[in-house]
Formats: C-alpha cells, structure tokens, sequence
C-alpha cells in the first residue's frame, strides 16, 4: 500500500491471467467456414440425422436469413461476418482401443488440466458429466448409474436418434426458433450439448453438469441443451464453459430449454468463464445465450448464474410461470473487467395464479469495462395473486468502468405485488483502511468485501461450483468457520 | 515502544497536527484529551497509517523501527491497534472469517503457523467473554446492523483477538450506556499487561475511572499543549480547558 496506489492494486488484482487459455493439439475436423443451405445439412449429414431433423434446421435458417442483428443491447458488437466461421468442429476419434479407453487420452489429458476428470472418481464428487468440445460431446460419464433410474443424461445427438419421440415433443417448444436472431441460428446449426430426462417423481441423485469447451479456432460454439424434468422430480445442472485464449473473437450462441412440469423443480447453476480477451480488449468470446424454462402448475426453476468471461455477454435466463403456484429465481453475479461488456438479466413472465419469482442481480465492474443489467418482470391479467421481488445491485470498482440498470416491469393485474430495489456502491476507502488496519493486504480486502457483497449469490451455487467461482472472482475464500 | 517527534500532518493542505511529541513506554496508558477539533482522531490515523492524510515533518519510532515507512498492514501485524471511533460494516463477510482472516495475516507475518479452526474457534469463544460479546455476532456480517454499543464492544473483542502491543482506542466511550461504557473499560483493562501499552482518546473522564492513565495530555490545535497524571481529567471535567487554552495562546 505504501508504494502502490489503490488503483494500481485494483489493476493488478483485476488483471490476473486467464488460466484457461491453452490449446489442444489434437486432430480437428473441420468444415469450410460459411453457412448456407448447404452447410446446415451438412452438419445434420455428420451428425448423421434422421430427415425430419435436418427440416427443422432448414426452416430455422430461413428464417434467420430474414432477420437483422439485435441492437436494443447496451453493448457496442462489432460486425460480425456470419461466413468467416466454421460451423463445425469436431476432434477426430483415434482408434480405439477399447472400451475402457473410448476417450482420447489428449482430450481426457484437456478436461484433466480444466480440472474436469472424465474418470469415475467422480463419483466422489457425486456429479456426473457431459463434456462438450467444439461441436461434439466428448464423453458423458455415469449413464448406466443414471439410467437405472430411468434418467436420461447424453448428448443431444444421441438423443435426437435414440429418443426422437422426446426431442420432437420438447426440442424447441421453450425457445422457438422464431424468438430471436441468435435462437435463430442456433436452432439451424447447433452441433452438440446435453439432453436431460428425469422421468416422474424421480429426484436425481447426483448433479447433472456439462462442461463447455471451445478449442479449434475460428469456429463457433452452438450448443443445445435441453432438460425436461418430469412431473414431480427434482434435478440439479451445472455448467461450465472455458476457451483458449486467442486473438480473434469467437462466437458461442447458445440455447438452453427447460421444462418443469407440475410439482417437479430444477436448478440450473453456471460458472461462464470464456475467454474474456486481453487487457487491451483484443480478442475474446462473443456469448449471446438464450435459456429460458418453462413452469407447469408448482414447478420451480432456479437460475444461478456467476459470469466472468466472454468478451461480450448477452443472456437473460428466464421463467415461464405458467402454472399456478410455478416459483421462478435468478441469481446472478456478472463480473466485468478491462473492456468486458455485458448486458444479462432475467425475464420472469407471470401467467398462472399465485406465481412468485425473486430476481438477485449483483454486478460488479472494473477496468473500463460496462456492466448492465436488463429485466423484464411481466404479469398477465390472469395472474392473480402474482408476487415479484427484485434487486439489483452494482459495485463499481474503479472510476472508469460503468453499471447500468434497465429494469421493466409490466403489471396488467391488480392483484400483483411486486417489488424492487437497486443500490450503487464502490468500495469505500474506509473499508479498505478498516481491514488493512486489522492486517489485511488492500488486495486481500478487495477480494474479502467483492466476496461478502456476491455472498448471497454464490451461496446458491453448490458447494464445489461455488469454490470455483470464488476463485474466479479473485476472492479470499470464505472460510468455514462461523 | 512509541516515540512521536515533531510530527506535522495535513489534509487537502490543511495542517492538522502541528508538532506532536510524547512517547509511550510498555506497561504504560496515555490519556489524550482535548476540545472538538484539536486534531486527536487525526493523530491516530496518523499513526496507523490512514493516507488520507499526509505527513509533512516529524519522525514517529514504532518497537525500534521507523513507523512512517511501514504499510498499514505491516503497522497493525506488528502490534499496532486502532479501535475506531465509527467501526466500518462490510456487508456478507462475517465477523468471524474476518477476524481469521486478521489472526492468521499476523501469525504469518510473526513465522507462526495458522491456527486451526477449532483452534480458533476456542480463540473466539473466550476473547468474546472478556466484553461479553455474544459469539452469535461473530457470525454476523462486519458491524453490519450492530448497535453502537456492540460495535465498540466489537472493537475490544477485535482488539483481544490480535493482542495488540500498543492499542490506540479513538472515542470507544462515545454513544455507550452506562453498562456497556463499563464492559467496555473493564475489557481493556483485563487486556492491559505490563508488556503492552494503551493511548486512549476521550472526551470524559468518566472513561478513566476504569481505565486509569499515567499520563493525560491535551491537544490543542494540533500541538500537546499540557501532561499531567490522571488528576488532570478530573480538573478538566470541573473546569474545561479555558483555562490551558488561555494559557497556551498567550
């Protein structure tokens, strides 16, 4: 403290190196990039789909074809040229040895290195996994475990070919294709992602969790997921993303649906930490993601999110409460740094009666980076009885950074309660000099109080993720005592 | 211990302290008192570092070394306490972490081991009773919605935590109780050894029946302007200070 400014410390803690920014050398196959017809049947042709399949792909990319790119965000996107990416990517097979070997050791060594085991150790963790890389799902661990409760955990390829009567009931029936430019495009060219069935009354016993990972460069990420919890079951999901580092953008347009039927509950839980780019704002992933679920009669779905990646992030996982009594939650902490931009929020839409939802929005910008909070809270004349809380919180660390809140509330029901609160804050140099007095270094005290402000958001996060995302927050960890 | 030489300090330009000298010997507990304004709250950020304020002249030794050139941190892992007049809150950091977090930066900086959570929990417990904190606010964000009286408790329990060689307690008898003002005395004369040393900052003298000083000095518009033993606070409280005041400006 006596030779650095608080600034300089800020600098220096918020810059840390991206740890993830590796790549691997492993065999690729790869598309020429561009899309056209074309290309989307063939990618349905590698990913060897049934004709129905490859129809639904063909009529999202017309439609697409007649879209313009969003602009409402609170985000300046360069001109993205959709010809000068590749589609797909997938790392050849090597021959296999066996089935104990089925995964390629350079892949297995890449999630290893991610702190991804693919190994059955897992099973101390209790958490089961699908890794994506590129275009492809790399392996998911825990099938036969999971299958003998009648839980479906693979990829959404192998889905579409084993369970179409699924895929055709489910695919597409929360996020049309039809809903936005990126929906759009990703409905006719995703690759891979995951694909969850929990059949009625069946609460899994383990936690779901796919791991993203770009590799090749130049490509685009368009992974599907999709959850379907059945009535009266409960699964918890998790995800992960990370990218190597590299000096051109990457794209990652991603969909995930959710359906809770009646009385069944999920949470879904992300880390998103994809290549944020340099310090200078050279490079880095362009994440536009639309999630959203969809509540039958006292389903429950919770969102928790903790973002520090991507060069730009726009994503509003959402809650469809569409029947009586559905609970929709968002947390969220967003973090940006350097020129980071993000615009994530939440959409939380009323429909049945006594419907409540609870939105926790915390951002926390540095560097110069812009920070935005978007929400939509909407009730429907039918939705009597229907209760929102909401607050949003920005912490601004730093005097050149920027948080912003844009939240709309849509009431058509007189019945509705709803609330909001919204706070500013930065870190007070009387806390800094409090805690450096107890002995605290300012970089120790930074992490401590961006730490206790995330608390109530990380606290949602199980317990292994929100490890991680402490560490990614640079935070001191919380400890266990108390 | 402490030595103050001359020390001059400022804020925004404005010079506050005006040539402080007293110095502070183990075992010892120095009373500073003084009218609004003199410069006492100044003088222990001072010394504990605050860089709000610059100093501008003046040397001040610390256990043989220069405190001017030391960190914050490094004043406080080195035995130096400041009890804040208006403790700080830190919102979803429990007092407990923050407290183990503090505990275990010293014993690093000291080559010890960290403690152990039960260790340290045992700690906890029994620092707690010396100013009867309940331990249930160890489990309670940093003096986030505590009362006035449980903040400066909770600043005593801190300062039984860290076992401070020198402990510098800016107004801790301001906004208490009757009752608290008492435990809260009491906790700092428990924690007085002959090993360690206490420079309190008051307004009233009924804080020094409790605490007993060897020395009461008065600042006066940045400079210590008279010492005396304790029978100088009881004077004080009779008859204010115009009459030092007087005295001094001519």
């Amino acid at each position: 403290m006596a030779d650095k400014n608080e600034k300089e410390i800020l600098h220096d803690l918020t810059g840390e190196e991206y740890k993830y920014g590796f790549t691997t050398d492993i065999e690729t196959d790869l598309i020429e990039k561009g899309l056209s017809e074309a290309v989307v049947r063939l990618i349905s042709e590698k990913k060897g789909e049934p004709e129905w399949m490859t129809e639904k792909r063909l009529e999202a990319y017309r439609y697409w074809l007649t879209l313009e790119h969003p602009t409402w965000a609170h985000l300046e996107i360069p001109e993205i040229d959709f010809q000068d990416v590749i589609y797909y990517a997938a790392p050849k097979p090597k021959k296999q040895l066996g089935s104990m070997d089925e995964v390629d050791p350079e892949l297995k060594r890449t999630f290893d290195k991610l702190g991804i085991p693919l190994e059955e150790q897992m099973a101390l963790a209790g958490v089961a996994v699908d890794a994506v890389m590129d275009s492809v799902s790399v392996k998911t661990t825990f099938r036969e475990t999971l299958k003998e409760k009648g839980i479906i955990f693979c990829s959404i390829s192998e889905a579409i070919k084993e369970h179409p009567e699924l895929i055709k009931k489910y695919l597409g029936s929360v996020v049309p294709y039809k809903d936005n430019f990126y929906a759009a495009l990703n409905a006719a060219v995703f690759s891979d992602g995951s694909f969850c069935y929990i059949p009625k009354g069946v609460r899994c016993p383990m936690e779901l969790s796919t791991y993203f990972r770009i590799n090749a460069a130049g490509t685009g990420q368009f992974e599907r997921t999709l959850i379907v919890a059945d009535e009266g079951s409960y699964v918890s999901y998790l995800e992960g993303c990370t990218a190597p580092q590299r000096d051109e953008n990457q794209l990652h347009a991603a969909v995930v649906e959710i359906v809770v039927e009646k009385d069944a509950e999920v949470k879904y839980s992300t880390v998103q930490n994809w290549y944020p780019g340099d310090k200078e704002g050279k490079g880095g992933v362009y994440n536009f993601v639309t999630k959203r679920g969809l509540c039958r009669e006292n389903g429950r779905l919770s969102w928790t999110q903790v973002e520090t990646g991507s060069a730009i992030t726009w994503k509003y996982p959402s809650c469809v409460l569409l029947g009586d009594n559905a609970v929709g939650e968002f947390y969220s902490v967003a973090m940006t740094n350097n020129f980071q931009q993000a615009d994530t929020g939440t959409k939380m839409i009323h429909i049945g009666k006594n419907t409540r939802s609870r939105i926790v929005s915390k951002g926390i910008s540095a560097g110069q980076s812009q920070n935005a909070y978007r929400g939509l809270v909407r009730v429907n004349p039918g939705a009597d009885n229907a209760r929102n809380y909401s607050q949003c919180d920005s912490l601004l660390i730093g005097d050149r950074c920027g948080a912003h809140t844009f939240p709309v509330v849509d009431c058509r029901n007189r019945t509705a309660i709803l609330e909001h609160e919204a706070t500013t804050s930065k870190i007070s140099d009387d806390q800094l000099f409090y805690c450096n007095q107890r002995g605290l270094t300012t970089e120790d005290a930074v992490g401590l109080i961006v730490n206790g402000y995330a608390r109530e958001v990380l606290a949602k996060l199980p317990m292994e993720f929100a490890v991680e995302a402490q560490k990614l927050l640079a935070l001191q960890l919380e400890g266990s005592v108390g | 211990m402490l030595k103050v030489k001359n020390l001059h300090a400022s804020v925004e330009g404005k010079e506050i302290l005006r040539g402080i000298n007293f110095e502070v010997k183990p075992g010892e507990v120095h009373a500073i008192m003084g009218p609004n304004g003199s410069g006492k709250s100044t003088l222990a950020s001072v010394l504990a570092g605050n860089e709000k304020f610059t100093v501008t002249e003046g040397e001040v030794e610390f256990e043989g070394k220069n405190l001017l050139d030391l960190s914050i941190e490094d004043r406080a892992r080195m035995g130096l306490f400041l009890g804040f007049q208006y403790p700080v809150e830190i919102p979803g950091v429990t007092m407990a972490n923050f407290m183990k977090i503090a505990v275990n930066e010293q014993r690093k900086f000291r080559g010890e081991e960290p403690l152990t959570a039960a260790e340290y929990l045992k700690m906890m417990r029994e620092k707690a009773q010396i100013v009867e904190l309940d331990t249930k606010l160890t489990s309670r964000a940093v003096n986030e919605g505590f009362s006035g009286g449980e903040k400066k408790k909770n600043e005593i329990f801190q300062m039984a935590m860290l076992d401070p060689k020198l402990a510098i307690l800016d107004e801790t008898d301001s906004g208490l109780d009757i009752d608290a003002l008492r435990i809260v005395a009491t906790g700092v004369t428990k924690l007085h050894t002959a090993e360690n040393a206490t420079v309190v900052i008051t307004h009233y003298q009924r804080l020094l029946d409790y605490i007993v000083p060897d020395y009461v000095h008065v600042l006066y518009k940045g400079r210590i302007i008279y010492t005396g033993d304790r029978t100088l606070a009881l004077k004080l409280e009779k008859e204010g200070y115009d009459w030092l005041i007087n005295d001094s400006n001519e």
